[in-house]
């Protein structure tokens, strides 16, 4: 069942992602002048007869209709094009620096993940109380602050006041020691990024699951569990958050690319070695191949996320197995 | 809408819904008034900014990493090169609110007609349009914006535009979902009875009762694009010649160990303003819907 599902969802994420290519083809055509000269004025290639050659290499002298077809086919076979700064094929260039940003992103995800479903169930349990409105006042304080800022404040607090925490980067250099140690010692890395990125995105997560919760408690299921004589807690932990939990299923696939994209901005703040640098480093150094393929590639990463998170919805949900 | 055209609609619309009920409602919402009260003095602040920073911001007029309330002159403090930090903020706040309008305006512009258009011509119309709803929700927001300024340039209206073309899609999805809730119900029908065109009715009669939840969500809207906006300057890719909170933060970056106070008061002003937007927005929309705020 969950090899069909896959496949169904492969074929109906096949649109989107000739959309994100049309989009991507769209802003290559809207670039001032063209690709080419951005290219060869970088390049500082002035003779007209090399620039004419690298046209036709380039195939920009063929209408766009043409253009469109050949690079919807390029990046069919997964060629992004090439980056001439990092002399690699773009793929290559995104690829290597593509896992740095997944763990940033799980990481935020996990923390946003607790922390929300943590206080959004306080909140729901203690519903009307100081612990209550003290969870509402902490979600709108998280949600308002921007996410780059935070990280700011987390490293003036806990790098330069206190020492606790790397101001940044991903890895000691020159720390050598078994794998457990290389370990250690990213989380430590990783620990402020992913709490500015993650406090951000548990506050949406608080407060949906504090309403998902008090909408579950007031289903008559939950009142049958309490006729039974089942205790508080019992009837919390197993009969109201399998349910209320939905909806944070639901969100975390809404959510997935806006996270990717803080975690591009907190790599900047925090210099992860993730694909933030090198998208920031690419639009500085207008390398649009690079640009472009970034665009491509988190768009490819966000859906086939989504379609992780559909298999986890219909574990969680018996009720939408055909779906 | 003419008085000819009242004329001609059908009993059984539903009486818009009554204002003075509404404010009542927001006015108990002590956040919202709160919110409203600090959006207030930023528009204040923003309007105010030539008059009371004449000089342009972006100049330099005092000694540089003056503390905030170290000196009268300059209560906030002066940055690394020795520009005032108030006149940045004040300046920066009229770019903020304008960028953040002009973007949740056009999102909401796009949001609406593809929303409206998708419920009211259904069928294929409608697929097309929610795929291309759903292509723009899966897109990473931020990278998109970076290279929408990447490619046009970094001046303000390609940011402002940038941020409008990735926030349509939940206003979207919230329009249409009202316009289909109103398809059938009987003033439409009503309408469609004594021949008015469908153009018109979904202009005149359906838009003014589906508006009031996609504008509550219009001033979440202008709350993201401040945020979108800050990333874009904080990055250093924000126009050059505007004073900008996000900016201000990007620059204070390496000064964090000496002077802290660069990076964190125009966080605060972006926060404070993003704060007021929420609460501003969850108070409008408790007060349309009081039944949710008996939970």
């Amino acid at each position: 069942m969950a090899i069909r599902l896959i496949s169904r969802r492969l074929l109906q994420a096949i649109p989107l992602l000739l959309g994100v290519v049309v989009l991507n083809f769209a802003l290559i055509q809207s670039v001032p002048g063209t690709f080419l000269d951005v290219m060869t004025a970088e390049q500082q290639v002035t003779d007209p007869a090399l620039i004419e050659r690298l046209r036709v290499t380039y195939g920009l002298d063929e209408p766009p209709a043409v253009q469109l077809l050949k690079y919807i086919g390029s990046v069919a076979q997964l060629d992004l094009g090439y980056s001439y700064r990092h002399n690699l094929p773009v793929l290559d260039v995104i690829l290597a620096h593509l896992p740095a940003t997944l763990v940033l992103m799980l990481a935020s995800i996990a923390i946003a993940v607790l922390v929300g479903v943590a206080a959004g169930i306080v909140s729901a349990v203690k519903v009307n109380t100081w612990w209550d409105s003290a969870v509402s006042a902490f979600a709108v304080l998280c949600f308002a602050a921007p996410s780059f800022w935070l990280g700011i404040m987390l490293i003036i607090m806990f790098s330069v006041k206190l020492g606790w925490f790397p101001v940044g980067g991903m890895v000691t250099i020159g720390l050598d020691g078994g794998l457990w140690r290389q370990a250690l010692d990213i989380l430590h890395h990783l620990a402020l990024p992913a709490v500015a990125l993650g406090l951000f995105y548990s506050a949406a997560y608080a407060r949906v699951m504090r309403a998902s919760m008090l909408e579950v408690s007031r289903m008559d299921y939950v009142r049958t569990a309490y006729a039974k004589g089942l205790t508080r807690v019992a009837v919390v932990l197993r009969h109201v958050l399998r349910n209320a939990v939905l909806p944070i299923v639901t969100l975390l696939g809404l959510q997935l690319g806006a996270v990717l994209g803080g975690s591009i901005v907190i790599e900047s703040v925090f210099s992860w070695p993730g694909i933030g640098a090198v998208l920031f480093d690419s639009v500085m150094s207008r390398n649009y191949p690079v640009v472009l393929g970034i665009l491509v590639l988190s768009s490819v990463v966000v859906i086939i996320a989504n379609i992780f998170v559909d298999l986890a919805y219909t574990r969680l949900d018996p009720r939408i197995k055909a779906a | 809408m003419s008085a000819t055209s009242a004329a001609t609609v059908p009993a059984g619309a539903p009486a818009a819904r009554r204002p003075d009920a509404f404010a009542v409602r927001f006015a108990r919402n002590r956040g919202a008034v709160a919110g409203a009260l600090v959006l207030l003095l930023v528009a204040l602040v923003a309007a105010s900014a030539d008059w009371l920073y004449p000089v342009n911001p972006l100049r330099i007029v005092g000694a540089p990493e003056i503390w905030p309330f170290e000196s009268w002159r300059y209560p906030l403090g002066t940055d690394s090169m020795g520009r005032d930090i108030a006149a940045l903020i004040a300046h920066g706040a009229r770019a903020t609110l304008l960028i953040g309008l002009v973007a949740a305006a056009t999102a909401t512009l796009i949001g609406v007609t593809v929303g409206a258009a998708a419920a009211w011509a259904g069928g294929w119309v409608d697929e097309a349009l929610m795929r291309l709803t759903e292509l723009f929700q899966i897109i990473p927001n931020v990278v998109f914006v970076l290279t929408v300024v990447s490619v046009l340039g970094p001046r303000i209206e390609n940011i402002t535009l940038a941020v409008g073309l990735v926030s349509w899609p939940p206003i979207a999805r919230l329009t249409r979902a009202e316009f289909l809730s109103f398809k059938e119900r009987e003033f439409v029908q009503a309408c469609r009875a004594v021949g008015m065109s469908p153009w018109r009715i979904a202009a005149a009669e359906v838009l003014p009762n589906a508006l009031p939840p996609v504008i509550v969500m219009s001033s979440l809207v202008v709350a993201g694009a401040i945020l979108y906006e800050s990333v874009v300057s904080f990055l250093g890719l924000g126009d050059p010649n505007i004073a900008s909170w996000g900016r201000l933060v990007g620059e204070g970056r390496s000064l964090i160990r000496s002077s802290w106070y660069i990076c964190a008061v125009p966080g605060v002003a972006i926060m404070l303003t993003v704060l007021s937007l929420n609460l501003v927005g969850d108070g409008l929309n408790d007060a349309l819907n009081p039944k949710l705020q008996k939970r």
